[in-house]
């Protein structure tokens, strides 16, 4: 069956083929996007997890895709509204009133902590914005003579001289840090502590005290600079940003079409040449762009017999098992948060009462065991957005930490004991909680790897780290968003820069593939 | 695949014994073993002139069982040896054999050896250097069973003018019409044998394969056989002689395989091999395709090539200028021999571009050694046509006394 012929294909309307799809149509390709699920959005959708009450699958707050995607790609114009914006981050306390980080809710905790807060935001913000110079472009390839490759690394390695002697010696020196030490040298305030920690942490399989951790807080403060530095919420949770990322992709010409599951790439002459749809329709285009992961393109949709051995090697090696899980609460009535007001309900709230709290509840995972006193990021979006529940009642969103995609014993027999245990978790800061509680829903990695097609359910593709990073992410041989076959090209969380609803990999492979006609 | 991995034992014993070990113990003069791949094995039973000319005259026995066996079944056997090697798997009919090379992403050779196709689904594949490793990862996405049965089957090669007739007189009823390339299976007093017409010798000869339970008594009546044809066992070095004048590589000596290099720059490509009449670039991918065929239009930057040299004193470890004074220096030379057959001074040598041409004349730098003084000759010598020596009865079927 003939199914036409394109300029590109992109595989999967997540956030990022969206954003790949909009730019390659808005340069003037005929695009279109593959979707195997009945919307677009992928990992990041609005889901009705239970009648009336809907949520954000996985990322549920808005706040690091770069402002300048937002504004391109018009996103307001195509519908995208904030439920809320200027959300707060509150730790929340086991035996003492929660506080804001912020100046003034560090003040009443710590004048020490306060003070030393600014200083290490305004320092950690500047080498954000060092790192953002990579993280917004396609990275370079060493040894290739090229001199867009040589102005790359001399536009990283200006921003870095930039800095000034002190601060560029401070950045190579905690750059490779776990966030523990470089916390212990700034702050007093477990709870603080805790918090920034677990930023640093979220999504990942680390523990504050695993090296790389730093990089992993700097990325994120990175995208968060990009977006700068606010918290929102999407109004219809984030399958609205990727609603509008299609409006926005469909304006420019691009089609989208759903329940459209690629069954397999199509190869001739050694390139890629189409796609094949499940019910054996053939669609062309000379260039095919995958969103999906790189395990699941590279060895799924392509085959291993169109790559190499040790290029085959070096991608099922490549690191990307989840641990992070989803809590979804269908409450009565809005929760109760001992000592949390109204304004603070409204934004984060953390529960990570010390680094040391957090790296205990991560060792469980190291051994196939999910935490028996997890940490979590809650949020109650339907305090700002009455789309996501019946009037009076409300949402609870909760990212758990941890859940390894490896569970002993499986997830099946284990989901509703890990669910007891988070909600339990919750309630001790939320007394009769429980009580309020008309239905749940516990998203594992084993979950987010069979609805959104993720291998291994890990939220970024492939572990960020330092040997998954900038050149080499996901794989050598792939880290340019084009994959040793040509004609196939990624670009998901799995590629440069990483994942998180950023939309960065999806348009710096775009610009890739524009740069390359 | 794990099954693949446990059931290796060669490691635990420092060299295990061939089945032929006794025999060789027996007939050896000198003493004179080396380990090959956990073997230990002949060097040289007498001396290795005299097991030269016994290749080139007569019949010789060389037993070849450390050579590396995996044994490849299932229904991508094929599809995972095409991706596998450069070249067309496709092409290789039942009961022939192939040699063939298997390259890394980057192009470079992992190894060279011969691919045997048993059955439709069943092959055997024989290399130089254990590989499970690279083969077990280059079977993901392939349903094929691999296995090494190195320990499983003895080997030995019958080589020589007159091996044909020696087989035939063995028991081996017709082993004269079968071609170059070609195995047949014959059962001689109950016993089991797989015979190809396959060698490192660059004459006519035969390759015996056999359960080593038999492998005693097949040694003892070919010996018997041979007897009034000249058979004579031999060892390493007499093969490397006669190898060298069939221009055939020996891995760790030409090359080393990609897989153990250390060095930037010193792994080598089939096209610098002079192999390029074994990539088929046309049979759809495989292993290094893509950076061989940007290799190729990117031009080669040397070149295996094979020497004339003046004199007679080996070229061994030379290296190679472009003027007699030294100055410019354009390679190296991997192996050379005086060949008592063609009575030439030869050698293979890897030369830079563009001086791998035919025809190109160079100097080669010879160090000999005069009852312990070291003297240095410069020593013209030119590209030359490999292979040295290539009978014509290397390939004759029936061969001339059959």
């Amino acid at each position: 069956m003939n199914g036409g012929t394109y300029d590109c294909i992109v595989i999967g309307a997540g956030h990022n083929g969206l954003v790949c799809a909009a730019y390659l149509a808005r340069a003037g390709k005929s695009v279109l996007v593959l979707e195997a699920a009945g919307q677009v959005g992928g990992a990041a959708v609005t889901r009705e997890f239970t009648p009336g009450f809907k949520v954000s699958a996985c990322a549920h707050l808005l706040h690091l895709m770069p402002a300048d995607i937002v504004s391109e790609l018009n996103l307001a114009g195509h519908g995208l509204k904030l439920a809320s914006r200027g959300l707060s981050t509150t730790a929340l306390r086991e035996s003492q009133s929660p506080f804001t980080l912020d100046a003034a809710g560090l003040s009443a905790v710590s004048i020490r902590d306060a003070a030393g807060f600014q200083a290490y935001t305004a320092q950690m913000r500047k080498f954000a914005a060092v790192l953002m110079s990579a993280l917004d472009a396609p990275p370079p390839r060493l040894g290739t003579n090229e001199l867009k490759d040589k102005l790359s690394l001399l536009r990283l390695g200006w921003k870095l001289r930039k800095l000034g002697r002190r601060d560029m010696r401070e950045l190579l020196r905690i750059g490779g840090m776990n966030v523990y030490d470089l916390l212990e040298e700034h702050f007093e305030t477990a709870e603080l502590k805790g918090a920034l920690g677990l930023d640093a942490t979220l999504g990942t399989n680390y523990g504050p005290r695993t090296p790389g951790t730093v990089l992993s807080l700097l990325y994120r403060m990175a995208c968060e600079g990009a977006a700068h530095n606010e918290i929102t919420a999407a109004q219809g949770g984030m399958g609205a940003v990727c609603e509008a990322l299609a409006a926005s992709a469909r304006a420019a010409g691009a089609h989208i079409r759903v329940n459209a599951t690629v069954s397999r790439i199509v190869v001739e002459s050694d390139r890629a040449t189409g796609v094949v749809l499940a019910g054996d329709e053939h669609i062309r285009a000379r260039t095919i762009i995958s969103s999906a992961d790189p395990k699941s393109t590279l060895l799924g949709l392509l085959g291993t017999r169109h790559l190499d051995t040790g290029f085959v090697r070096s991608v099922r090696h490549l690191r990307g098992k989840g641990l992070t899980a989803k809590l979804h609460l269908a409450l009565k009535e809005l929760p109760a948060f001992r000592g949390v007001s109204t304004q603070q309900l409204r934004g984060r709230l953390l529960i990570a009462p010390s680094l040391d709290h957090i790296e205990r509840a991560y060792n469980h995972s190291k051994y196939g065991e999910y935490s028996s006193e997890p940490v979590l990021e809650i949020s109650v979006p339907s305090i700002d957005d009455a789309t996501l529940a019946p009037t009076g009642s409300h949402v609870l969103s909760a990212i758990v930490q941890y859940a390894p995609y490896d569970l002993k014993g499986g997830w099946d027999a284990a989901r509703q004991k890990f669910l007891d245990i988070a909600v339990r978790r919750i309630e001790t800061f939320a007394p009769g909680l429980s009580t309020s509680v008309l239905a749940s829903e516990l998203v594992t990695p084993v979950d987010i790897e069979r609805d959104f097609k993720i291998s291994g359910g890990h939220w970024h593709h492939a572990e960020f780290a330092f040997d998954q990073f900038f050149m080499v992410r996901p794989v050598p041989g792939a880290a340019q968003y084009a994959t040793p076959l040509p004609g196939l090209f990624l670009c998901g969380a799995g590629s440069h820069p990483g994942g998180g609803v950023t939309g960065l990999p999806g348009r710096n492979a775009a610009r890739r593939i524009i740069g390359m006609n | 695949m794990v099954d693949a991995v446990s059931s290796l034992t060669h490691f635990k014993q420092p060299l295990l014994k061939t089945p032929f070990h006794e025999r060789a113990r027996e007939l050896s003069q000198v003493d004179s073993f080396i380990p090959w791949a956990g073997y230990t094995t002949v060097d040289v039973f007498t001396t290795a002139d005299q097991e030269y000319f016994a290749i080139r005259n007569a019949t010789t026995l060389f037993d070849l069982t450390p050579m590396v066996k995996y044994r490849i079944t299932g229904v991508d056997a094929e599809s995972y040896l095409n991706r596998l090697v450069t070249r067309d798997i496709g092409k290789l009919k039942q009961d022939r054999v192939m040699y063939c090379v298997w390259c890394n992403d980057a192009g470079h050779i992992i190894d060279d050896g011969t691919v045997f196709r048993l059955g439709r689904q069943e092959f055997r594949l024989c290399t130089a250097q254990r590989q499970i490793d690279w083969l077990l990862e280059s079977a993901v996405g392939f349903d094929v069973e691999l296995s090494e049965v190195t320990e499983q089957i003895a080997a030995l090669a019958v080589q020589g003018p007159t091996s044909c007739a020696t087989l035939k007189a063995f028991g081996l009823q017709g082993i004269e019409l079968i071609k170059p390339f070609e195995t047949r299976h014959f059962t001689v007093e109950g016993m089991n044998i797989m015979a190809s017409r396959t060698g490192f010798t660059g004459d006519l000869g035969y390759e015996l394969w056999m359960d080593p339970q038999h492998a005693e008594q097949i040694w003892d009546r070919l010996m018997q056989a041979g007897n009034s044809r000249g058979i004579r066992a031999i060892g390493s070095q007499a093969l490397n002689i006669a190898r060298i004048e069939a221009g055939f590589l020996s891995p760790n000596v030409d090359f080393v395989s990609s897989e153990h290099t250390i060095r930037l720059g010193r792994d080598r490509s089939p096209l610098e091999l002079g192999l390029s009449w074994l990539v088929d670039f046309n049979k759809g991918h495989f292993n290094g395709r893509r950076a061989l065929l940007q290799e190729q239009r990117r031009g080669l930057a040397r070149q295996l090539v094979g020497l004339d040299i003046d004199g007679n004193k080996p070229a061994v470890n030379s290296l190679l200028y472009l003027d007699k004074a030294g100055n410019r220096e354009i390679g190296s030379v991997t192996s050379a021999i005086w060949s008592p057959t063609c009575k030439r001074n030869i050698a293979l040598a890897m030369v830079e571009a563009p001086y791998f041409r035919l025809g190109t004349s160079l100097w080669t730098e010879i160090y000999l050694n005069r009852e312990l003084v070291w003297e240095r000759r410069m020593v013209q010598a030119r590209v030359v046509e490999k292979p040295f020596f290539a009978p014509a009865r290397r390939r004759a079927t029936p061969p001339a006394d059959c």
